[in-house]
């Protein structure tokens, strides 16, 4: 028995002390997710406010897990939602069902749904956890209008398609965004209301802006 | 398989031609078209217009294949959709000829350089047969990189069809279906070259006729891409969301097979199910489109009782069924309150007590619930007081129905007869607005030589289309016009084969069903009863009539008493003949009969409405087994709800006497996909209800379910029926009218704001406008102007059935002229207006009556249109 026995046993705690803390102060201090990760879904919007979902269907057909519900409505002179005939009437994710494999993100004809970062998705009723279409939609940011209201970018939503993607740079330099990511796969948002949740830091989540982005607005 | 090479082949069987296919050898029969032959070898040859219903086109040419003839192949690739086997013939398809495939994959390419990649958003995504063939057929990669065509979109046809110019591929499917099978050119190829186009007057001028045709949808189930879709199902859903179950039409008594599309508890859509000795591939717009009815907020979801306030509450069901037994048993033994009497003197005393329960189950029931009424009011209410007929009737029809209906098996007249007579005779029937697919086969059936003669006042749309063989009378005389018929239409009829159809409406014209027993009889022409419900003719071999038991029994028959009262497990069954809807009503009405048990009927479609409202408030109990509440509810002291056509099963039988089963569609208790949305909650079919009640009456009927109601009825059978005229014609009345009076012609249309329209914003939309129809002679006489207003009013003397509806002034319709005899107007017997629907009944007019017509009616004075 040499004299040192008695704290020989610390030998790993005390070398533990010098090393890098892996326990998550979750949810004191939240985590950072990679930048693709597949969170919370968002329904995104084109540069004027009107929804980019025509309620194809192709999300719910491609999803392995039956999660989505889709019912498509027809848009009206009087009521627009989206350019074009069709818009996504109803739209329900069930958050019990869904295994984030984001298939339903590669059927988007018109990249409306994409992924968001968050992940805090637990709740105590399972009605909470089937998400509707308000509570998916991307947040309206500034030059944007809550739908319905006539297409405000062109005549017909071809030019939404045409100018889009032009105009949703420009407003992402006003906002000083960067887009980081060029490559567009699943998870990666080149929506101007994903951008801000789905890549700026975690402070940013603070942002009034933002709050409604990540499901935490719902009321 | 191999064939040893030196066996000689079989002999060519005659009439047929050999051929080879891919290789295989094989023998079709003269004139079969090479696509059909494919088909039954199993070799898929890609097509666009084909459709084996359809006159062949050749319009896409998707189909080419390589054909060799004589040894010396064709020099270009050929339509198989148009070309007939020939013998010799070699043909290579797509499978086995590269020229064949490369040809195909042209077409392919050409047929999508103008169609627009919209795919995501057209409803014929997922079922889309471009789609699958521009997989199976077609390049990956498009080398057409200029601007496609564009059109406006979508463009309505109709209230209910929309098209989409740009998804077209010009195989003319709705223009040859609209031209060839419905016979209303509503839609059709326009303009040339790279402007061709499908679309109507309309969208060519910018004006045209008014579009209407019974038949439109067909157009949008048949059209091989999203060129024209159905304006109820738009968006609405995924083919690949939907639950598909087949079902029959509860809409008329043509008997179609459906294929009801549903989701969430909601039927979102109904296509033509296939049935080649029914419906073929054809539903008629009321089928297609009046499906959400059950979605209604009018469904009565819950057993109600008529509380001391006078309001209906919401109770259980053994709460329900506890009061409507007690109230039912009271009124059948006569122990409720005895009848007022006021004297001359103003005196009020008791007079002898209401006594007996009347039951009117209505037109719309199944076998199985029509054989639940009879027997409960044959044992729970112990008379024969029953009749299913909620329209016009009479005791001649009833005489008939015994002798000419019931029991008739549909082998006697069926849609194959009517395809293969030489002469049919259409009396009291306007085929497409009372039996749209009785009118398509006999228009079918015109086309290939057929003689389709109506005896009717008019040349209606449905005369024109189907030859426009017109022998016209005044309405009251067709009886004298069936005694006296042109001599070719009466040898006609003596010809082996011909037959003669009847409609419901002939029990209006005294004498004219007993007329035309004879003329069936004299010339030996095989005669049949079109009637319009759906549970008409169920009705009567289910013995829901005061004179007939299940079976085709008569109940004069002491034998075929005995005989339904040992299946049932009685010792006797009530004797006396009952009464029938009319004289129920009047004894309610009269205070002599104390309840009613009423099935699904509106009063406005009996002959006198105000009779029925009168019995309905007079009668001490009213049950009502309902969907929705109704006029009659408003009248009930027990409200049962019973369930819709989609969510039960059951049997319709249709005017060939042919059984239509249908299984459940949508069970809301089946898991949660039919319980959410929709309000189905009501699974109860009427022959279970009626079970359940009896029950509480403490008689056993074993009707709980329709599969129990029917092993029954079939262990009764049918007996067989010896063709009888009615026993006494009656005399038509003299046609003395007083001075400024017309004669009155009149029918239903198909789409005139019946219950089961209700909660399709659309459908109404592609009605045929309410117009009063009259001769240019007459109109002249009387001062009507084409295309102005004219009032139909009440005659001085009121009709035979009824007083007319002191509220009522009288109906406004459009003038428009036609080819009726001299003093007749013919005006339809509904006329839906933004307030209900007025009938003729209610002014008191009725079919062969005096009616009064004056011009131009004032505008102000009361609105019933
Ligand atoms: S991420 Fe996968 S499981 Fe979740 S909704 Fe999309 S397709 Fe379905
Ligand atoms: S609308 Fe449809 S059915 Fe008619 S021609 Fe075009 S593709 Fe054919
Ligand atoms: S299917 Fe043969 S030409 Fe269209």
């Amino acid at each position: 028995m040499g004299m040192f026995d008695g704290i020989a046993g610390f030998g790993v705690t005390f070398s533990t002390m010098f090393k890098k803390v892996v326990t998550e102060e979750y949810p004191l201090v939240k985590k950072v997710t990679a930048p693709r990760y597949h969170g919370r879904h968002q329904l995104n919007r084109h540069p004027d406010g009107l929804e980019k979902c025509v309620g194809c269907e192709l999300c719910a057909w491609a999803c392995p897990a039956d999660a989505i519900y889709v019912e498509g409505g027809d848009n009206t002179p009087e009521a627009r939602y989206s350019p074009g005939e069709r818009y996504g009437a109803i739209y329900q994710i069930n958050y019990l069902r869904c295994i984030g494999c984001g298939l339903c993100i590669e059927a988007c004809p018109t990249r409306s749904l994409t992924m968001t970062n968050e992940y805090e998705l637990a709740d105590d009723d399972r009605q909470d956890l089937i998400y509707t279409k308000e509570m998916l939609l991307a947040p309206l940011l500034p030059g944007m209008e809550q739908p319905p209201h006539p297409m405000r970018l062109g005549d017909d939503e071809q030019d939404y398609y045409v100018q889009g993607p032009e105009m949703a740079r420009q407003g992402r330099e006003q906002a000083g965004e960067h887009d980081l990511d060029t490559d567009n796969r699943a998870g990666a948002n080149v929506e101007p209301g994903a951008a801000l949740v789905g890549k700026g830091p975690l402070a940013k989540r603070g942002s009034p802006e933002a709050s409604g982005a990540t499901g935490e607005g719902r009321s | 398989m191999t064939q040893a090479p030196e066996q000689e082949a079989p002999p060519v069987p005659e009439g047929h031609v050999r051929l080879t296919i891919d290789g295989q050898t094989v023998d079709a029969p003269k004139g079969e078209l090479l696509i059909r032959t494919c088909e039954r070898l199993g070799i898929v040859v890609p097509r666009f217009c084909d459709h084996p219903l359809l006159d062949p086109a050749g319009a896409c040419r998707q189909c080419l294949v390589e054909v060799e003839m004589g040894g010396r192949p064709m020099p270009k690739p050929q339509a198989s959709c148009t070309m007939t086997v020939a013998d010799g013939m070699v043909v290579k398809t797509q499978h086995t000829s590269p020229v064949a495939d490369k040809a195909q994959q042209g077409v392919m390419e050409l047929l999508l350089i103008n169609h627009p990649l919209d795919c995501p958003i057209c409803d014929k995504g997922g079922e889309c047969p471009l789609q699958n063939q521009a997989m199976s057929s077609g390049r990956a990669e498009s080398r057409f990189v200029e601007e496609k065509r564009h059109f406006a979109k979508p463009l309505p046809i109709s209230d209910e069809v929309l098209l989409d110019r740009e998804r077209c591929v010009l195989c003319q499917r709705c223009t040859r279906f609209s031209e060839q099978i419905a016979g209303d050119p509503f839609i059709e190829l326009l303009e040339r070259g790279a402007h061709q186009q499908i679309g109507t007057e309309e969208t060519a001028w910018g004006e045209g006729e008014e579009f209407q045709s019974y038949f439109s949808g067909n157009t949008i189930q048949i059209c091989p891409v999203g060129a024209l879709t159905s304006a109820s199902y738009r968006f609405r859903s995924r083919p690949f969301d939907l639950v598909s179950t087949p079902g029959q039409c509860e809409h008329c008594a043509s008997g179609c097979s459906t294929r009801r599309d549903w989701r969430r508890g909601g039927v979102t859509r109904v296509l033509a199910g296939e049935d080649p000795n029914v419906n073929e591939e054809w539903l008629c717009d009321k089928g297609r489109f009046a499906f959400r009815y059950p979605t209604s907020p009018q469904r009565v979801l819950a057993p109600m009782v008529r509380g001391d306030d006078g309001e209906l509450v919401a109770v259980s069901w053994i709460e329900a069924l506890e009061r409507a037994a007690e109230l039912l048993l009271a009124a059948r033994d006569g122990s409720g309150p005895g009848r007022v009497l006021v004297g001359d003197d103003g005196v009020e005393a008791e007079g002898d007590p209401k006594k007996g329960v009347g039951v009117l189950p209505g037109g719309r029931l199944t076998v199985e619930d029509a054989y639940a009424y009879g027997k409960f009011a044959r044992l729970a209410l112990r008379s024969n007081d029953v009749d299913h007929r909620a329209r016009v009737h009479s005791d001649e029809e009833l005489d008939f129905l015994a002798g000419h209906v019931a029991g008739v098996a549909p082998g006697h007249v069926s849609y194959a007869h009517l395809e293969a007579a030489r002469t049919v005779l259409c009396v009291a029937f306007d085929p497409e607005e009372e039996s749209p697919i009785v009118f398509l086969r006999l228009r079918k059936a015109s086309r290939h030589g057929t003689r389709v003669v109506h005896v009717g006042s008019w040349t209606t749309p449905a005369v024109a289309k189907t030859g426009g063989h017109l022998v016209r009378v005044a309405p009251g005389d067709e009886p004298a016009a069936l005694d006296d018929l042109p001599d070719d239409v009466a040898t006609a009829l003596g010809e082996p084969g011909a037959v003669v159809l009847v409609g419901e409406r002939a029990a209006e014209v005294p004498g004219l069903l007993t007329a035309v027993a004879g003329l069936g009889s004299r010339t030996g022409a095989r005669v049949a009863w079109v009637p319009r419900r759906a549970g008409e003719r169920g009705g009567v071999d289910a013995g829901a009539l005061p004179t007939l038991l299940p079976g085709a029994r008569l109940l004069t028959d002491a034998d075929a008493r005995e005989a339904v009262a040992a299946v049932w497990g009685v010792p006797t069954l009530p004797e006396s003949p009952g009464r029938d809807v009319t004289a129920m009503l009047r004894a309610a009405a009269d205070g002599v009969l104390a309840g009613l048990v009423v099935g699904g009927l509106e009063p406005a479609d009996l002959p006198d409405p105000a009779l029925a409202r009168a019995a309905l408030a007079e009668a001490d109990v009213v049950v009502s087994l309902e969907q929705v509440f109704s006029e009659v509810t408003g009248y009930a002291d027990v409200v049962l709800p019973v369930a819709p056509a989609v969510n039960r099963g059951g049997t319709y039988r249709n005017w060939e006497g042919r059984d239509r089963t249908f299984a459940t569609t949508i069970d809301p208790g089946q898991g949660s996909s039919g319980r959410v949305g929709g309000t189905a909650a009501i699974t109860l079919p009427d022959c279970r209800v009626l079970d359940s009640l009896a029950v509480e009456m403490d008689v056993d009927l074993f009707t709980q379910t329709p599969a129990a109601a029917a092993a029954e009825l079939a262990e009764l059978g049918t007996v067989a029926v010896t063709p009888s005229t009615p026993r006494t014609r009656p005399d038509s009345e003299p046609a003395g009218r007083a001075p400024g009076t017309v004669r009155l012609a009149t029918w239903r249309q198909l789409l005139d704001g019946g219950a089961l329209l209700a909660q399709e914003p659309d459908l109404p939309g592609t009605a045929r406008p309410a117009r009063l129809r009259v001769a240019a002679a007459t109109a002249e006489r009387l001062g009507l102007v084409a295309g102005e207003p004219a009032r139909l009013h009440a005659a001085e003397q009121p009709g035979r059935h009824a007083e007319p509806d002191p509220t009522l002034a009288g109906l406004d319709l459009v003038v428009e002229l036609a080819d009726l005899p001299e003093d007749v107007v013919w005006a339809p017997s509904h006329v839906p207006g933004a307030s209900g629907v007025t009938t003729l009944a209610a002014l008191g007019l009725h079919h062969g009556g005096p009616v009064r017509v004056t011009g131009s009616a004032a505008p102000e004075s009361g609105d019933q249109q």
